[in-house]
């Protein structure tokens, strides 16, 4: 029977078809996909924070209207991908549980400060974009719900990345205080923007399994040169250089050829170690602790509801 | 961007027990939508309430964003009864193919069918 | 401030309902990523965004018949405690989850109650903006209200802490329908609300919830007044220094 299933869910990969939550499934392509969902939901859900921090002191009423709504979506999003987890059999205390503990971690971006409203702008442009350029790839993802939901994600998503831009470029042509603002921010968010895409192919102890099993679709590096071939141009645009000295075009390739990355930071930030690591993890769980008896309410309501209905009946 | 965090040189990968302890959270609800009248509600995500009118509420601010809807349904996920091993629920219908219109082949001077 | 001083009392009234909004925004802007449960963040997010949308058209209106350098944004982000007119309900902190219900739920009956008078306003484009505030508002008091009955009628707890909330912000309700003398002439046009006449239904509501929510409306008769002429708590001016820091601090610069 578990050879049939086997066969089953390799031609269903095969043939290009969604795996669906009742299908049988390896046990590993399981473990896999809710390590990852869950990862990609606790991202959205701690990166409402950084953002957030700038609500209550965006500069006009319609930054502040942009960047709620942006929030918003972070939390809706973080909300469907948990819902995409827990088809997967794990509920979604567990997985929260699992981010506050430490045993799941989230995307190492959110582990930065941010430090001014040019931040705002690099995230949008920077972080979402890189999001955008991964989360693409992810609609075709070979578990249906996780699949779904990045459909539903991508298309709200469309305007967080420009929304970002168009802050920059209102720095952009504003005073020399608020282009250094703007410079200063991407000298900050461009490397970290890169290690977003993860190790290199070469150290990527997962991808090949992911790419087999079509969780994943395009390797970390070949997203990551997407990305840069992308993203470099809009830089200059905005008349601003990214932090790189061997960052160059080749002409043969078609591409824009980057420095190396600091692979030190970025373990020492997986790790823990990141400058916002312990806050990001301590606000959540806070607001978690402090919520408890809300939580309690809500359900002691209902359930005296429910007795009173029945009692009625 | 990869989701896919990994693992730190010195870490062990976390085991992840699908069969762990029964959550005290809000129930679970499925969310069905109407994108506009005319069309079936079709089934959108879920998620977390107390209670129905929570739930409708929630189901408007999660999934509703963007203006695309007519109409929500919730129901408890404990209430969603599904079919069980497609080979033997939906193989059988292979061998009907009188169901579907093709199969019969009509003059065109007939007209319309 | 760099906004026009005008004689336009509809101005001076557009002004006022837009400052309730944005400062209960801003207030709400703090909470989101704090609330109780996901789904919650995303309905905080929601109410908050709604009160900054109302704002932005009543500022706006405002600032065209204002003239001069009057905009949106000067009146939210130039003017100073004493000149921001919003009551004082909506610039009370934030406390607990239970202090966010409560302060909504009154607020959200008074506006409901407002914005459905005002939308039928002589002046077209108030009413307009009403009648899509009340709309939002309808909903705002459709959640507002069920948690004050989760929370009332929850646990010990929650009931302990709800009721201390209600009897904190009771005393700023009051003031919500306290007439504002420069409205007299709006109001007999037909272009205000009379703000007055609407506390009976604003009562019934009221203890009509806090009944079903097993909560007892508070006998204290002191009423604090002060935000409609400018006489805030001490919490509007640090309130007011983060929303306006990025304004303040690089004058006449354009984000």
């Amino acid at each position: 029977m578990a050879v049939e299933h086997q066969v089953q869910f390799d031609r269903t990969i095969e043939a290009d078809e969604k795996i669906e939550p009742r299908d049988w499934m390896p046990d590993g392509y399981r473990s896999t996909l809710i390590r990852q969902i869950a990862q990609h939901a606790h991202s959205e859900v701690i990166g409402m924070q950084p953002e957030a921090n700038w609500i209550t002191r965006a500069p006009t009423l319609l930054r502040k209207a942009i960047l709620i709504a942006k929030v918003q979506d972070e939390a809706g999003h973080g909300l469907y991908l948990y819902s995409a987890t827990e088809t997967l059999g794990i509920s979604r205390d567990e997985l929260q549980e699992m981010l506050h503990s430490g045993r799941q971690k989230y995307s190492s971006i959110f582990n930065y400060p941010t430090l001014s409203w040019a931040d705002i702008g690099a995230i949008g442009w920077l972080v979402d974009g890189a999001a955008i350029v991964n989360q693409i790839m992810l609609q075709g993802t070979s578990y249906g719900p996780y699949s779904r939901a990045m459909v539903r994600i991508c298309k709200e998503e469309s305007f967080h990345a420009r929304q970002g831009y168009a802050i920059l470029m209102a720095l952009a042509k504003g005073t020399d205080e608020q282009k250094a603002m703007l410079q200063d921010a991407i000298d900050r968010w461009w490397w970290p923007s890169l290690m977003m895409f993860g190790p290199h192919d070469s150290d990527s102890t997962h991808t090949e399994q992911s790419m087999e099993w079509k969780i994943k679709r395009i390797s970390n590096d070949d997203l990551r040169q997407m990305y840069v071939d992308q993203t470099v141009p809009q830089a200059h645009y905005l008349g601003c250089s990214v932090p790189d000295p061997d960052l160059h075009f080749d002409e043969e390739s078609g591409h824009w050829n980057f420095g190396a990355i600091d692979w030190d930071e970025f373990w020492t930030v997986v790790k823990g170690n990141g400058p916002m690591n312990r806050e990001r993890i301590n606000h959540k769980t806070k607001v978690w602790d402090d919520g408890a008896w809300v939580r309690e309410a809500a359900v002691a309501y209902a359930e005296k509801q429910a007795s009173r209905s029945t009692k009625i009946a | 961007m990869s989701y896919d965090v990994p693992i730190a040189p010195g870490e062990t990968p976390d085991e992840i027990s699908v069969e762990g302890p029964q959550s005290t959270a809000w129930p679970l609800w499925e969310v069905f939508m109407r994108p506009k009248r005319g069309l079936s509600h079709t089934h959108c995500g879920s998620l977390h309430a107390p209670d129905a009118e929570s739930a409708i509420l929630n189901a408007r601010d999660a999934y509703t964003r963007l203006g695309d809807t007519a109409s929500l349904w919730v129901v408890p996920s404990t209430h969603i009864h599904a079919s069980s091993d497609p080979t033997s629920m939906f193989d059988p219908a292979d061998d009907k193919p009188y169901r579907h219109p093709t199969f019969f082949e009509i003059p065109d001077e007939v007209g319309q069918l | 401030m760099t906004v026009a001083t005008t004689t336009n009392t509809l101005v001076g009234l557009l002004v006022r309902h837009a400052d309730d909004n944005t400062i209960l925004c801003q207030r709400l802007g703090e909470y989101v990523s704090g609330a109780p449960e996901l789904e919650e963040d995303l309905a905080v997010a929601n109410v908050a965004l709604d009160h900054v949308g109302v704002a932005m058209h009543l500022y706006e209106y405002a600032a065209e018949l204002d003239g001069g350098e009057a905009s949106m944004d000067n009146y939210a982000m130039l003017r100073s405690e004493r000149e921001f007119t919003n009551a004082l309900l909506v610039e009370q902190p934030n406390v607990d989850f239970a202090h966010v219900v409560a302060r909504g739920f009154f607020f959200d009956v008074y506006q409901t109650l407002l914005w459905a008078q005002l939308s039928a306003s002589t002046d077209e484009r108030l009413a307009g903006i009403a009648a899509r505030a009340f709309k939002e508002a309808t909903y705002h008091l459709r959640h507002s209200r069920a948690w004050m009955l989760r929370l009332g009628d929850g646990t010990a707890e929650s009931h302990r802490r709800v009721q201390a909330a209600v009897d904190a912000v009771w005393r700023f309700t009051g003031e919500l329908f306290v007439a504002v003398d420069a409205d007299s002439e709006l109001v007999a046009e037909g272009i205000g609300a009379d703000v007055a006449a609407l506390k009976p239904e604003f009562d019934r509501i009221v203890d009509a919830t806090l009944e079903e929510a097993t909560l007892v409306r508070p006998s204290d008769p002191y009423q604090a007044t002060g935000g409609r002429s400018g006489m805030h708590t001490e919490h509007l001016g640090h309130l007011l220094a983060e929303m306006q820091w990025m304004q303040r601090t690089y004058p006449g610069a354009t984000w």
